[in-house]
């Protein structure tokens, strides 16, 4: 446990520097045979493939970046409970993103995820009369049940699909509310689809996605003159360099019920898996306009353990 | 007295009959290797290239990648040792022909590799039926397929173009 602390502080910059040099030497030569490792009697070894687990979205799933994929949070396979934790920090010209959370993969079959977002507005909040450095805050509760098919094996054209649901509850109701957002709370429906095409070492996700989300549900959900779901996409593809290191890039279409020109989400991110157990995620996010602020991209950061 | 009573009793017990089979009393199956080949034999089952479960590469590219028969056997040889020292999965093989699964392995490899040979054994059903292996051990092997390649240095890409090959046997391999 001292060990994975003292992992879980490394400076996230260090290890992406490291990143292209570690992909070419992940493994070292003449790796010892392995051995098991265990944090009690619920898990197994680490029984999935590396990675396999995928990153924490920002919506708290297992997923990449600002995407949900199919994967089931955590390093467990049919008999296992896995755990997964993260820290996200995403650094953007007019706004400071920051979220953590917890997610618990049971038999590989059903994902629990908890997240909380904080959005700290710096000097626009005092901009828009909320006060400089007005944090908008959010929890995200999400379940998510794989329903069929298996990222890694079986037949190359059938993918995992998972269907998941997500319980949002925005923390500043009677300022989303004054923002136009009919609700400060709201579900989201998503459908995955994910498989790793081996023949060609690319991971492809897409996901299906109904919502009423403002802006990921920090501005509420809908708006007193658009209060219907709408069918939202979200595809992701990355290049499998290593066992350790994949890079890839993810889209993330998004309703503007609230008229303030919402953007659709990009970004390239890579992830690396520095130990068995601690993926680092680096990303450059395009995040466009938010609250009426444009241009807002910048480094997605995260730090995840995963068992 | 009473001692010597008791040795001299001692004394006057028979040694166990030496025409005991104590295999037999105890039901030991021996297993008899073949002599040449130092293999277990099998039932009787078709032979046929069938049996790899996979499609052959065509051309020489992938066979290169591997370091032809030579490297395709070093990479068979390693993983079989790995897989027999892995704490995770090595219940699963012990007492299992190791001297066989290191030659169909490598068949099978250098089959689907096309690098110019013909697989002998049997189907990935039948010779994994029984066996209770989980998808989390059919992990545990690849990874250590994955570090038998890597140390014979063959590209990743190229590793996962023979993985993609194993994959869709997933069904036959695993039970649970
Ligand atoms: C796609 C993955 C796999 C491939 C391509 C594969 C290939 C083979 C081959 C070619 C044989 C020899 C068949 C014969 O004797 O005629 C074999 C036997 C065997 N395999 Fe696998 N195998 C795979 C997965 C596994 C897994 C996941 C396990 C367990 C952890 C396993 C354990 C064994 C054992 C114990 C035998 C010996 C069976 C016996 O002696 O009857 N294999 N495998």
């Amino acid at each position: 446990m001292n060990q994975l602390l003292r992992y879980a502080t490394l400076p996230v910059a260090l290890a992406i520097s490291h990143a292209p040099v570690a992909a070419q030497d992940a493994l070292p030569e003449k790796e010892a045979v392995p051995q098991p490792s265990s944090i009690g009697s619920f898990t197994d070894y680490n029984a999935k493939l590396l990675l396999t687990n995928g990153v924490s979205a920002i919506d708290g799933a297992s997923g990449g970046g600002i995407s949900d994929w199919a994967t089931i949070a955590g390093r467990q396979e049919s008999r296992g409970v896995g755990f997964q934790a993260h820290v996200t920090a995403v650094l953007l010209p007019d706004y400071l993103y920051q979220s953590h959370g917890l997610s618990v993969g049971i038999a590989d079959r059903l994902e629990l995820s908890y997240a909380r977002q904080n959005f700290d507005t710096r000097e626009v909040g005092a901009a828009l009369g909320l006060g400089r450095g007005y944090t908008f805050n959010q929890d995200i509760f999400g379940a998510k049940v794989r329903l069929f098919g298996d990222v890694v094996y079986g037949d190359e054209l059938l993918p995992q699909v998972s269907a998941g649901a997500q319980y949002k509850r925005s923390l500043d109701g009677p300022i989303v509310n004054a923002v136009g957002a009919a609700h400060d709370n709201g579900l989201d429906f998503t459908l995955s689809a994910t498989k790793l095409f081996l023949s060609r070492s690319i991971l492809v996700n897409t996901t299906a996605r109904l919502t009423k989300s403002n802006q990921n549900g920090l501005l509420g959900f809908g708006s007193h003159a658009n209060d219907g779901y709408a069918l939202h996409f979200e595809g992701a593809v990355a290049y499998q360099f290593s066992r350790r290191f994949v890079l890839g890039g993810e889209f993330r279409s998004k309703p503007d019920n609230l008229g303030l020109g919402e953007d659709d989400w990009l970004d390239i991110f890579a992830a690396y898996a520095p130990t068995d157990n601690l993926t680092l995620t680096a990303a450059y996010a395009d995040l466009g306009s938010i609250a009426t602020f444009g241009g807002q991209r910048g480094a997605f950061l995260q730090a995840q353990i995963a068992f | 007295m009473l001692c010597s009573a008791i040795l001299a009793l001692f004394f006057m017990q028979q040694p166990p009959a030496d025409t005991i089979d104590w295999d037999e009393e105890f039901s030991v199956e021996t297993v008899e290797r073949d002599p040449s080949t130092g293999e277990v034999p099998t039932d009787p089952y078709d032979q046929s290239n069938a049996n790899a479960g996979a499609v052959p590469f065509e051309g020489e590219s992938m066979a290169a990648r591997f370091g032809g028969q030579d490297g395709i056997r070093r990479i068979v040889e390693r993983f079989v040792d790995l897989n027999f020292a892995d704490p995770r999965i090595a219940a699963i093989f012990e007492g299992h022909d190791e001297v066989r699964l290191r030659r169909t392995l490598f068949e099978q490899f250098c089959y689907i590799l096309n690098a110019g040979c013909d697989y002998t054994g049997r189907d990935m059903r039948s010779s994994h039926e029984g066996l209770g292996s989980r998808k989390a051990d059919l992990n545990a092997v690849v990874e250590n397929l994955q570090q038998a390649m890597h140390e014979e240095g063959v590209p990743f890409a190229a590793q996962n173009r023979l993985l993609a090959k194993l994959a869709p046997m997933k069904g036959d391999v695993v039970e649970r």
